[in-house]
């Protein structure tokens, strides 16, 4: 996972502002969690449930198809794993331990 | 630096106004876009006069009667992110239950002007003026500047938004006038011709003003722990970049009108052993004292601090480094510190020099008491006293209190 580029006091906006309308894309939000979500290929049926019920847009689509998770921003809030209808789940949840 | 035609000068108007009044004619020769207040004594007659002169349509301004003043700060807060120039008026209880919105106009760097009537907080209930309100807010990230009369309350309200709107500065500006002894007494003072006040301030140009559409900007996102601490640095340059600012504006203007302004003001300091330090209206009476007391010889003189926030350090260091005792005069009690808020700066400020003068603290006037010029006179006579025993007795005291 790359990392985020922290800015100094001097390159900030006067007043806190956002100057760049859509930078959101920009914060990290994916190290809150230190749980990993992992995507098992194998048994996903794109039926795209996660894709529709992530609240952070982090399921990547290519093509109507699953690709993979967007780590960058993902929170592991589990929302995904609960949707997905699948058995065994496609998407699991797997400690910082194991991570 | 530009001086007034000789029409402008021809035009000047004497008049006698309160302090409040004086405010308020400054702000109809502003003519800001939007003026959001809720009444409170003892500076609801800037109001009253302000909304006469709306209704009488002698101003511009969209006059916003909140329901209190938390609502009419974040009225402000929006009028100016909006791209406004914004004004309001308040004190005491009204100034505290801004609190809240007060860190938000100064965190978000929006330059607007709040004209203060000074007056102690609850409890007890007492309308009458002293600096408790302000000194409460004095790390909030505002401008500090305070008047000694209706004159000054005038001068300081008109420079207040040549301060504010510097594009080194944008940082919210209060002008402070005390309750009752400014606010309410009337007396005369010079009024300037409307063109040049309104040359003077000039055409508000707003920085990322939320009303442009084609631009839009976002005011008031939130920090994590990784960025708070880069915003407030990065708010202080307005408060590093305003001295510079302050005192240039005040020279500008005394080009124009003939009433020069810096961050303080000496009086008699120039060969003065005794100082008294000390803002606002109660300098007037000092000023009386020291010339009573230069006839008998004693050496007094008077710094008047008008900028508080910034602290102008240097300059106060600076003037009372060749005395020998000073009494810094608090309209404020301690709460605790080792004295009044004004004494702490003053005397951190002298914590560099060499030989330092002695220097004591007293606090007075609370909730409108009253301060005799013999009560000033007894406090330069006992600075007298310690330069010439070197026996300073007690750090902090009360003026005309009983005991």
């Amino acid at each position: 996972m790359k990392k985020e580029k922290l800015k100094k006091w001097q390159e900030l906006p006067i007043g806190g502002l956002i100057l760049d309308m859509g930078n959101s894309s920009e914060t990290q939000t994916g190290d809150w969690n230190p749980n990993r979500l992992v995507w098992h290929d194998d048994t996903c049926t794109h039926c795209l449930l996660c894709w529709i019920n992530c609240p952070d847009a982090s399921i990547k689509v290519k093509d109507s198809k699953m690709i993979g998770i967007d780590d960058y921003h993902c929170k592991v809030c589990g929302i995904c794993v609960e949707v997905c209808p699948t058995k065994p789940k496609s998407l699991e949840i797997i400690s910082e331990e194991v991570a | 630096m530009e001086k007034g035609t000789l029409e402008e000068k021809k035009s000047k108007r004497r008049v006698s106004l309160t302090g409040d009044d004086a405010i308020a004619e400054a702000m109809r020769q502003i003519n800001p876009h939007v003026v959001a207040a809720y009444p409170i004594t003892p500076s609801t007659q800037v109001v009253e006069s302000f909304a006469r002169f709306v209704a009488d349509g002698l101003v511009d301004t969209e006059f916003v009667a909140t329901e209190s003043e938390h609502s009419a700060m974040s009225a402000c807060v929006g009028a100016a992110a909006g791209g406004g120039r914004v004004m309001t008026v308040t004190g005491s209880q009204g100034l505290a239950y801004m609190f809240e919105v007060l860190g938000v106009t100064s965190g978000l760097r929006l330059p607007m002007v709040m004209a203060i009537a000074n007056r102690a907080l609850n409890s007890p209930l007492n309308i009458h003026g002293d600096h408790s309100d302000t000194m409460a807010m004095r790390d909030m990230g505002w401008i500090h500047l305070y008047s000694e009369n209706g004159q000054e309350a005038y001068d300081n309200t008109i420079q207040a938004f040549r301060i504010a709107e510097n594009p080194n500065v944008r940082t919210p500006v209060l002008v402070a006038i005390d309750g009752f002894q400014t606010s309410h007494m009337v007396e005369t003072l010079t009024v300037e011709p409307d063109n040049l006040v309104k040359r003077f301030i000039g055409e508000y140009i707003a920085s990322y003003p939320m009303l442009d559409i084609d631009n839009p900007v976002l005011y008031g996102a939130a920090d994590r722990p990784d960025y708070y601490m880069e915003h407030k640095r990065s708010q202080l340059v307005g408060m590093i970049n305003a001295p510079e600012v302050i005192q240039q504006v005040g020279q500008e203007y005394g080009a124009l009108t003939g009433r020069y302004y810096g961050l303080v003001e000496e009086y008699r300091m120039e060969d003065a052993e005794h100082a008294i330090v000390v803002m606002s209206a109660t300098a007037g009476s000092v000023k009386d004292v020291i010339d009573q007391l230069r006839e008998e010889g004693v050496t007094a003189g008077l710094l008047k601090v008008r900028a508080f926030r910034p602290f102008p350090a240097e300059e106060v260091a600076k003037s009372l480094s060749r005395t020998k005792s000073v009494a810094v005069l608090d309209r404020c009690g301690t709460g605790g510190a080792q004295g009044g808020p004004l004494f702490l700066e003053v005397r951190a400020a002298l914590y560099e020099e060499k030989s330092p003068p002695q220097v004591i603290n007293y606090i007075y006037g609370l909730g409108g008491r009253d301060l005799p010029l013999r009560h000033i006179k007894d406090v330069y006579l006992r600075l007298r006293e310690i330069a010439r025993t070197g026996e300073r007795g007690k750090l902090v005291d009360f003026l005309n209190l009983r005991e």
